[in-house]
């Protein structure tokens, strides 16, 4: 809870050991993590506005996880959990984030000139998207934020989205006070985003109050689109039919650099540090927070026995079209990067183009019958 | 430090003195590093209590009726000795706005201490709710003596079955939505040490839901003793169900008539039940394994919560006074297809459900009759009240197979005189 946590002082009278959670049935990357020790470390601190470390990992106590996947079940409460608590926090992103360490950085390249190529083949590419998060320095996460900063977010990020102009001219829809013309509208074009219902996220808190401060802003081409107060204080996306990766990466750098400017007319900044690159609220989506993908035809490779390495060679994920712990229908799968933290945004952005640019080339073979082996990559 | 409380920690008075310790000596003795207090002062200002005030204009449960921007403002910033909050008391009334006709409660108690502390909000939502008590001016009494109840046992062709509920609180420990993972541990050893005591009939078994095998799990289920993790949002917004399913059990008799809840939406809820007409054994079996269980708690130093002003203290504003739901399942074929059936169960102050529970139609004319009232008459009151009542339906049903008339009868009193 905000401004200070005094109950969590009231928890001190009873020892560590009575405190701990019974994680003996649980799988997830906190509980591999969390030691008595560590607790015991931690418990009695509390990062200066008041989140705690049982804050952190009640999601992850209250949601064991499945034996085949590893949620990350802990988050933070503000920019400074991933400090006071980096004891928990370190290995949790080591386990997560492919083996990075403490000591490691991460490079930021939101240079949208420095990709290469990128224009993918329409007749197999349906739809390109890249997506991000952010969050404003000076006020605490999803998670622990009060009713009053998360309006004071939404006052500032309206503030900022309605000074946009040109190609990314656009409105911005309340949740709170949608007409039931807007809410269809927004529905068809997918844009809308509900209360959360994952008890992975209902448990961390990040629903209370809905849909207080809430609301979606899009640009009147239906091009870009930012989610306020959701999961993360800001959500960004780019995206358009057919597969010019590079015009929706380039619209995704330019509106997010224009609207990183006006926050900083308004002496407001986004969190961001070099061991983490962008801080948000799940430790899965520190560095650059981005997921850019494709929803591609490939209804021959998808078939082929080497598809899975084929994918982790080249550092994509597969997911269906309905998003994450989705079926693909049809052969058309979603594609997109797999990492987060220790790659910059061009580079990962570069992998998923060129990766399914030889996705794209083998199918093809695919269906004039020849062979791939010879196309295999290697591991990038 | 937290070693040496701990090794008390089975004591009551131990208990007791933690919580009355306050805040301010906690901080004293467990100053917690990092704890940057300019900071937090600066965040006040900069978010005074009108920034966060909730947006209740579409909301319809009692906390939203009455909870003003003043109100609002004057309790924000306090907090209870273990360091419960206003906001996090109304939190499920903010999160879940209700339906246009039920009219939810909104708020739960975090412990005993919040029913003072936030007594602005909570006695004129308890008002509202208790159809008029006013834990002002009123006090509430108790009575577990179930010699005193007549004339219940009931006619079997009519009556399937007797079942009287309640809960009780453990004073000195936090409530559900509040509590540590050690407290709530700290309630379940108390009440299964107390409940192994019990002896006779009353004698049993705990089961703890962690530790459950697959066959008394579905033993469980078929004798439909077990309960399941809550998914009713108005209870997760809570934080009810934080830790699940640690610490939480069930605990019944060997003859399946008396059965315990442990740290499901309250420390303890207590259900005695029997097939069958005769309320009269099961309340008072309920009300001698109630007053078993006090004393074997009091034995080692701990108490039940309870007040005068608001009788025993339960998470819930709803369940105060007596927490007692006592009720049946009874066939009421004509009565029920009667244009005067719902005037007749108001005059008598009872409420009817389906036979699944609160929010359940009912099943080929059978229907759960129970008191609609909690606080502002004793246990003994209520159930002779429920008594009477079913008697009465009973009497009206054998009429209309008879076709004879029935008479609305005239409106029971609420309250004690």
């Amino acid at each position: 809870m905000p401004f200070g946590n005094t109950h969590n002082n009231y928890k001190l009278n009873f020892s560590a050991e009575e405190e701990f959670p019974d994680l003996t049935k649980h799988n997830n990357h906190m509980a591999k993590a969390l030691t008595l020790d560590i607790y015991k470390k931690l418990r009695d601190k509390q990062t200066p506005s008041g989140f705690t470390l049982d804050d952190c990992i009640q999601t992850g106590v209250d949601n064991p996880g499945h034996p085949f996947i590893m949620t990350v079940g802990c988050v933070a409460g503000d920019g400074e959990s991933y400090d006071v608590f980096k004891d928990l926090f370190d290995p949790v992103i080591q386990d997560r984030h492919n083996g990075y360490k403490p000591t490691d950085k991460h490079k930021t390249d939101m240079n949208h000139e420095n990709l290469k190529g990128g224009d993918l083949d329409g007749n197999y590419v349906l739809s390109s998207r890249v997506r991000t998060g952010r969050s404003i320095q000076g006020y605490t996460l999803p998670p622990h934020c009060s009713r009053g900063e998360r309006r004071a977010i939404e006052k500032l990020s309206i503030e900022a989205l309605t000074t946009l102009d040109g190609e990314f001219k656009g409105k911005y829809y309340p949740l709170k006070e949608m007409t039931d013309a807007e809410q269809d509208q927004l529905i068809n074009d997918h844009f809308l985003f509900d209360k959360p219902v994952s008890p992975l996220l209902l448990a961390s808190g990040m629903a209370r109050d809905w849909p207080d401060a809430r609301g979606i802003w899009h640009n009147d081409n239906k091009t870009f689109l930012v989610w306020v107060n959701e999961e993360d204080h800001l959500r960004v996306i780019s995206m358009q039919l057919g597969g010019n990766m590079k015009e929706v990466f380039r619209r995704f750098c330019v509106g997010l650099q224009k609207i990183e400017d006006i926050f900083k007319k308004h002496n407001k900044s986004f969190m961001w540090n070099e061991h983490l690159g962008y801080v948000l609220t799940c430790p899965s989506n520190l560095g650059t927070g981005l997921r850019g993908g494709v929803h591609v035809k490939l209804p021959n490779l998808c078939k082929h026995a080497k598809f899975e390495e084929v994918l982790t060679r080249l550092r994509l994920q597969k997911r269906g079209t309905g998003g994450v712990d989705t079926e693909a229908k049809g052969g058309v799968y979603d594609v997109s990067n797999a990492d987060r933290l220790g790659f910059s945004e061009v580079e990962q952005v570069q992998m998923v183009v060129d990766g399914v640019k030889l996705m794209i080339e083998m199918e093809k073979k695919l269906e004039k019958k020849e062979a791939i082996d010879d196309m295999m990559p290697a591991q990038k | 430090m937290a070693s040496t409380f701990s090794r008390m920690l089975m004591g009551r008075r131990t208990a007791m003195l933690l919580a009355s310790l306050g805040t301010g000596a906690l901080a004293t003795g467990y100053l917690m590093s990092d704890v940057n207090h300019a900071a937090v002062i600066d965040r006040t200002k900069l978010f005074p209590p009108s920034s966060d005030y909730p947006d209740l204009r579409k909301h319809n449960n009692c906390m939203a009726s009455h909870l003003t921007p003043a109100i609002y403002c004057r309790l924000r910033d306090k907090l209870t000795p273990s360091g419960w909050s206003l906001d996090q008391c109304i939190q499920t009334g903010v999160d879940n706005p209700g339906h246009p006709f039920i009219k939810t409660v909104g708020m739960v108690a975090g412990d005993e201490e919040s029913y003072e502390i936030f007594s602005d909000i909570f006695d004129a939502v308890i008002k509202e709710r208790h159809n008029g008590y006013d834990p002002r001016t009123m006090k509430h009494h108790t009575d577990l003596d179930s010699s005193k109840v007549t004339h219940g046992q009931f006619d079997e062709r009519y009556v399937l079955s007797s079942r009287v509920r309640t809960g009780r609180s453990i004073r000195g420990l936090s409530l559900p939505p509040a509590c540590t993972r050690a407290e709530r541990r700290e309630v379940e050893r108390v009440a299964t040490m107390a409940l192994s005591g019990l002896k006779g009939d009353l004698a049993g078994r705990y089961y703890r839901l962690t530790e459950m095998t697959e066959q008394e799990q579905q033993r469980l289920i078929d004798d439909h003793f077990l309960f399941d993790k809550p998914v009713s949002p108005l209870l997760t917004c809570a934080g009810m169900a934080r830790d699940w399913p640690d610490a939480r059990g069930i605990w019944h008799n060997f003859d399946k008539t008396f059965l315990i809840w442990i740290n499901e939406e309250d420390h303890t809820r207590v259900i005695s039940m029997e097939k069958g007409g005769n309320m009269k054994r099961v309340f008072e079996r309920f009300c001698r394994g109630l007053k078993e269980v006090e004393k074997l708690i009091q034995e080692r130093g701990w108490e039940f919560m309870w007040n005068e002003r608001l009788g025993y203290i339960l998470t819930c504003p709803s369940n105060l006074g007596t927490g007692l739901r006592a009720g049946v399942h009874v066939r009421l074929p004509h009565l029920s297809k009667d244009p005067r059936f719902n005037k007749i169960l108001d005059n008598l102050r009872l409420q009817k459900r389906g036979t699944g529970g609160v929010d359940t139609a009912a099943v080929g004319d059978v229907f759960d009759i129970s008191n609609l009232d909690r606080i502002g008459r004793s246990e003994v009151e209520l159930v002779q009240l429920v008594i009477d009542g079913v008697n009465y339906l009973i009497d009206c049903e054998k009429r209309l197979e008879k076709s004879q008339d029935i008479k609305v009868p005239p409106p029971v009193s609420q309250f004690r005189k």
